[in-house]
């Protein structure tokens, strides 16, 4: 179906999607340690089923995911939720042109809106009077492009088949 | 004969369109929640979604610590017995001389005429998880407003003042830590007495003395302790330690950097003191002007300068 996926893939369950969400959550809860150099899970498998399933996945869930995020995270009510409509419009945009492409210059096309959507919270955060928080901040959604290979090998097993139904 | 497309071409909106429109309604809740602070109800539930996950994520950890301990040589729990019994009897002479200590203060606050000091209430609670934003300088605990927390409580570790709980969900509560620009809290040197009020220093992980005068009494080392006159924080508890001061010509204000005493990015047990001090309300105008006309006692006159003071 898609040109850079050699095999026909099943279709996707929403309770995969579901899942995948809850688990981007915890990782982005956990306690990390240098919060600066830790990629943004959510943003991450926002983007990946906005490109995969753009008529399932789209502005609204990333709103609602940015909603969740600003409130256990404490900071102002909305950044993040404009920062992942954002993204998930900029996915769901390009999503047919990454498809093409193999894994390492979809990186480089999400590592744009990873980018694009981190500068939104950082325009937010400046516009409500904090200081610039220094460019360090800009590398976590690099790190986060260069998990999209991962990401995307770790999200479409469930949809793989197995060997011996491949071969006919 | 109308020409709209068959079913299975519609799919809502443009999705310019919903940019748009979501962006939008980002906005005005970005605005409504800086501005007014009217969305704090939907805060609370959304933060009560999130809170499964949170103590998910934390699961595993407590976990892993649960079987590193159950693992744990014998030798080490040895060792670590010993060491805990030399300090409960260092703590136990401590405490001796602190109970005989504060009969003592207690006995002078009741001759000079002073408001007793109510024991400080401690409840302790477990750090679940940092602000995923490393610029806010939030931590959220397992406590909230069904164990009885209130907003404005001090929180402290076993070292001195983490920082201090500004907002009450349910079942959590966010601190906002001592090294955030926005904290501010009301400090004492120890030798000298002298008051000031200590900011966050944001990421450096430090706090600064703002408004010292260049000729201010303060060293290198000084300990700095909450002077207890804000009516928040109880008096006495560590706070930072002094770093350096840099007294510049130019400027009329010293540059007094201190380092937190508690482990304020560190730690994973913390303490919500609740102080419900009973101070005397705030003298409003009329009546300090026309104690000013009476007599001037010494107390009345104490009392004003503290009313002044904790503004």
């Amino acid at each position: 179906m898609t040109p850079s996926s050699p095999q026909i893939l099943l279709p996707v369950r929403v309770s995969t999607i579901i899942a995948s969400f809850a688990l981007a959550l915890l990782l982005n809860f956990l306690p990390w340690r240098d919060l600066r150099l830790i990629p943004d899970f959510v943003a991450l498998v926002l983007a990946f089923w906005c490109v995969r399933q753009p008529r399932l996945v789209g502005l609204g869930v990333g709103w609602t995911l940015g909603l969740l995020s600003d409130a256990g995270n404490g900071v102002l009510l909305g950044q993040h939720a404009l920062a992942y409509s954002l993204l998930a419009f900029l996915a769901v945009w390009l999503s047919r042109r990454i498809l093409w492409f193999g894994p390492m210059l979809q990186s480089l096309h999400i590592a744009l809106i990873l980018l694009a959507a981190q500068a939104a919270v950082v325009i937010v955060r400046l516009a409500a009077g904090d200081a610039f928080p220094g460019w360090p901040i800009f590398l976590a959604p690099l790190l986060g492009a260069l998990l999209w290979p991962v990401a995307t090998w770790l999200l479409l097993r469930p949809q793989r088949r197995q060997a011996h139904e491949q071969a006919i | 004969m109308d020409h709209t497309p068959p079913p299975f071409f519609k799919r809502g909106p443009a999705p310019l369109v919903r940019l748009f429109f979501f962006a939008s309604l980002s906005l005005a809740l970005l605005v409504i929640d800086a501005r007014f602070r009217y969305v704090e109800g939907l805060r609370g539930w959304l933060a009560l979604a999130a809170y499964p996950l949170q103590r998910a994520a934390t699961a595993p950890i407590d976990l892993l610590m649960g079987i590193g301990s159950y693992f744990s040589l014998q030798a080490n729990l040895l060792e670590e017995n010993q060491r805990l019994r030399e300090r409960a009897l260092a703590n136990a002479q401590d405490a001796q001389r602190y109970q005989a200590a504060q009969a003592e203060a207690a006995e002078l606050r009741r001759l000079i005429g002073a408001g007793e000091k109510l024991p400080v209430q401690a409840m302790p609670a477990e750090v679940l998880y940092l602000g995923r934003d490393p610029y806010s300088h939030r931590l959220f605990i397992d406590r909230g407003a069904v164990q009885g927390v209130k907003p404005g409580s001090p929180v402290a570790d076993e070292t001195g003042v983490v920082g201090q709980i500004t907002r009450v969900h349910p079942l959590v509560s966010e601190v906002t830590l001592l090294t955030n620009p926005d904290q501010a809290i009301p400090v004492q040197v120890v030798r000298n007495g002298l008051r000031a009020v200590a900011f966050g220093g944001g990421n450096a992980g430090t706090l600064e003395l703002r408004y010292m005068p260049a000729n201010a009494e303060v060293h290198p080392g000084d300990r700095l302790v909450t002077s207890g006159i804000d009516g928040i924080y109880p008096a006495g508890l560590a706070v930072a330690s002094v770093m350096s001061v840099e007294r510049d010509e130019e400027h009329s204000f010293a540059k007094v950097i201190c380092r937190p005493t508690a482990g304020v990015d560190r730690g994973r047990y913390v303490l919500i003191l609740s102080s419900e001090t009973v101070r005397p309300p705030r003298p409003d105008e009329a009546q300090v002007s026309k104690e000013r006309r009476g007599d001037k006692s010494r107390r009345s006159r104490a009392k004003e300068k503290q009313a002044d003071d904790s503004q």
